[in-house]
């Protein structure tokens, strides 16, 4: 008699269950709906479309027709674009390793308990909010080859600085101090962060040892920081691909220096904004993709040897 | 032994701060600059060498910024496209984020990777057939046109649903138990639980929002519709040599951003800090 009536209770929840179960699947349906339309909508469709369009020739208002693959065989010869992949990979070998390593600095020289730490913080953090429009402005003023205040501070050293922005062999690189100048604040935070999660213990071990700060920093600090150091690059490494704010702001298109500053980004805007050549411009998006891509699974692959998980 | 304890320990207290101060200087140099060239007269710019403090502080170069372009419509439009996609992303992705780690219904796991796979693809990949869109719908030079594509965010998403993860169960069947069905879970129970990843989530999309440059001169190009980032790249276009001018325009469009940095510090921190814990 138990047992039946048990059999039977479970049969009543078993029936009661399902109704619970496809009221839970509607609520769940009507709760992402809006979100996968809108992301279906801008964002996931668009990337088929993106990668239909570079297949095609643009012509006046818009107007589009089917060109195989001739987009990739101008890709291939175009020197300009090239030059911009160049650009791209200078910018982005120089500027995220020194984002990442002034970040740690920063990051480990704020977490020694120092007094005045939110003010340090503060300022450190101020460049980030800070819209890139404006800081462009800045900084090509301060860049000035007459009137800058970087070249009057070498005046006191006697060197004639050059006209940074509009000489090709410099403009890039003073982009990239403008580039890490603004990134170093939020990395900064996200490590100091990861520092803070590394158990005091293991110094305390080290100090029992007689350890130094050098040989704590590099011993424990160093690789128990590696996965935030891991999530600080792969993030800065993919922002960096996409340089366009900067190279549009201080140096722009009519300057004598684009030609070796300018960014993948920056050209595809080009192509597809001022040409109307958004057949070609598809073309240069999926390639950047696909770069991205790449790096992004190298780097993967290559944490494994660098990267310490607890 | 332990005065010279003290001895070093003050010695590299000395020499971190010393190096945090260098550090700072270099970080504030661009806005002092900023600051001081937006008060000088024209002449004081182009001196040789350099005028340091300006003779006078007046807002002459606000004022003649502020003459030359519409900056109250750069405030208007930049104002109502950050708070509406940003009351947007609160709502569209913390509904979904709320469905993605409490509910279950078939396809879930599914539509949140295909989700996840959008983070992984560069914005120029969108750009092009989102101008399409707008230009379709008749939105070129509009505010919808700066608003509706930032309503939705994977980035959002994916962010809260993190943190919807780390909220105990517990709670949810209490309010189950009071009979809240699953609406009335996710306002009462998880929305209230979750403020610090809504406002981490807020922060971000602010920020974004206001800073964008690309997007507003693809969509925008009149000067009625555009925002304050547009705004200061079409002065530079007018005031290419006066920087005086350039730089009261450029306070003048960054300074809300700083305002609410400082007041609200130790959110940008925390939530800055949360997207690298929770990857």
């Amino acid at each position: 008699m138990q047992i039946e009536a048990d059999v039977r209770a479970r049969q009543m929840m078993k029936r009661k269950i399902s109704p619970m179960k496809t009221q839970e699947w509607l609520w769940g349906y009507i709760f992402v709906a809006p979100l996968i339309l809108g992301i279906a909508v801008f964002y996931m469709w668009p990337v088929i479309q993106t990668f239909y369009f570079s297949f095609t020739e643009w012509g006046a208002f818009n107007k589009y027709s089917w060109s195989g693959l001739k987009n990739y065989e101008r890709l291939l010869q175009d020197k300009v674009l090239w030059s911009a992949f160049r650009n791209t990979l200078v910018f982005v070998v120089w500027s995220v390793p020194l984002t990442v390593i002034f970040s740690i600095i920063a990051a480990a020289l704020l977490n020694q308990k120092v007094k005045g730490l939110t003010i340090y913080r503060t300022l450190y953090f101020l460049p980030v909010v800070t819209m890139p429009a404006a800081v462009s402005i800045v900084w090509k003023w301060l860049y000035n080859g007459d009137y800058g205040f970087i070249n009057y501070i070498l005046s006191f050293v006697n060197i004639k600085g050059p006209t940074w922005l509009s000489d090709p062999k410099f403009a890039l690189y003073a982009v990239i101090v403008v580039a890490v100048w603004m990134a170093i604040g939020n990395n900064m935070i996200i490590l100091l962060s990861g520092l803070q999660g590394i158990s005091s213990s293991y110094y305390e071990a080290a100090e029992l040892d007689g350890a130094g700060p050098f040989y704590k920093f590099f011993n424990i600090t160093l690789p128990l920081l590696t996965p935030t150091i891991f999530f600080v690059m792969v993030m800065q490494l993919i922002s960096a691909f996409q340089m366009f704010d900067l190279i549009f702001m201080m140096i722009g298109d009519k300057s004598i220096a684009i030609e070796s500053a300018q960014t993948v980004v920056f050209i595809f805007y080009k192509y597809a904004f001022l040409d109307n050549a958004k057949g070609y411009a598809s073309t240069i998006a999926i390639v950047l993709l696909v770069v991205i891509l790449i790096i992004t699974a190298i780097q993967m692959r290559l944490q494994k040897k660098w990267v310490h998980y607890e | 032994m332990r005065a010279t304890g003290i001895r070093t320990t003050n010695r590299t207290k000395l020499i971190i701060h010393a190096l945090l101060i260098v550090g700072a200087v270099l970080m504030m140099i661009p806005f002092v600059w900023m600051l001081l060239t937006s008060f000088k007269s024209l002449t004081e710019s182009t001196h040789v060498p350099p005028v340091i403090i300006p003779k006078s502080f007046n807002f002459d170069n606000y004022t003649k910024a502020m003459v030359s372009l519409p900056f109250k419509t750069f405030y208007f439009n930049t104002i109502v496209t950050t708070a509406a996609k940003t009351i947007g992303q609160l709502f569209f992705c913390s509904l979904a984020a709320y469905a993605f780690a409490r509910l279950s219904f078939p396809g879930r796991n599914i539509m949140f990777i295909l989700c996840l796979s959008v983070l992984m693809v560069p914005g120029q990949v969108f750009i092009i057939p989102q101008y399409m869109i707008m230009k379709q719908l008749g939105w070129i030079d509009s505010l919808q046109a700066l608003i509706v594509p930032g309503l939705f965010s994977v980035f959002g998403t994916f962010l809260l649903r993190q943190f919807f993860m780390t909220i105990p169960r517990e709670l949810e069947e209490a309010a189950k138990l009071d009979g809240c069905r699953y609406f009335g879970i996710y306002w009462r129970v998880i929305i209230p639980l979750a403020k610090p990843g809504l406002v981490a989530l807020a922060i971000f999309t602010i920020l974004w929002s206001w800073n964008d440059l690309l997007w507003p001169i693809i969509v925008n190009t009149s000067m009625e519709k555009m925002p304050l980032s547009a705004g200061l790249a079409y002065l530079q276009g007018e005031h290419f040599t006066n920087f005086p001018v350039l730089m009261a325009g450029s306070i003048l469009a960054v300074w809300p951003m700083i305002l609410m940095f400082l007041f609200f510090q130790r959110y940008f921190i925390e939530g800055i800090a949360l997207t690298g814990t929770k990857q």
